[in-house]
């Protein structure tokens, strides 16, 4: 039988490892560049910090496991950033998207006027929404 | 204990080598962008892995500064895409 914590490390380790994983088998398998992203940004971080904690339980002293949460937070902080500023760059610059699209809702948007369908007036979308 | 490190070690190369088709498969930059930051960041988790199997917190360090740059590399990729689509 384990001890407790190394039951936590094999946990967190085996949480990590199967996350990371399927990140990235999701953006190979994805049809484009915004279901990638998604797939890859949430798993990858919840993979990431798994690991990461599990390192905080292995050393068990107040240095590395404050360094293990510099490294969760700063992860949880910059990957969401990072993958929005992709997916906004990627649709400025005209990446398709997949057909199974339903709603592309920055391309109607009336203050964005660089999106595939052009600047709509506030008139065009009132039209749109109906009375 | 040691052999399941070895193997979540495994497994997390072989996420960063299915990563690796994406990025050289593409198309275009903003997949390859894509790929690359997940790269980056399983390179982070690669090396708290190093860490805790051979006991060298060193790596930990290594770990904080892998997911500053790639936050920034993405930042100025992400700026190059949106630049040069105009």
């Amino acid at each position: 039988m384990l001890p407790l914590h190394e039951i936590l490390i094999v946990l967190l380790l085996g949480i990590g490892s199967l996350f990371s994983l399927l990140a990235a088998v999701g953006i190979l398998r994805m049809p484009d560049v915004y279901t990638r992203m998604l797939a890859a940004s949430k798993a990858v971080t919840l993979g990431t910090t798994a690991i990461v904690c599990a390192a905080a339980v292995h050393f068990r002293e107040a240095d590395v496991v404050a360094r293990c949460l510099l490294v969760c937070g700063f992860l949880f902080v910059t990957i969401p950033a990072a993958s929005h500023l992709i997916a906004r760059a990627a649709h400025r610059a005209g990446e398709p998207l997949a057909p199974e699209t339903v709603i592309d809702e920055l391309g109607q948007s009336a203050d964005d006027g660089s999106g595939p369908e052009g600047r709509r007036t506030p008139a065009d979308l009132n039209a749109a929404d109906g009375p | 204990m040691e052999w399941f490190v070895q193997l979540v070690a495994g497994l997390l190369v072989l996420a960063i080598a299915l990563a690796t088709i994406r990025l050289a498969r593409g198309p275009g930059l903003p997949n390859r962008v894509v790929a690359l930051d997940v790269i980056a960041v399983l390179g982070a988790a690669l090396a708290a892995l190093f860490a805790i199997q051979f006991e060298l917190r060193v790596f930990l360090d290594v770990a904080i500064i892998l997911a500053l740059v790639s936050f920034v590399g993405t930042v100025a990729f992400a700026y190059h895409v949106e630049k040069g689509a105009q």
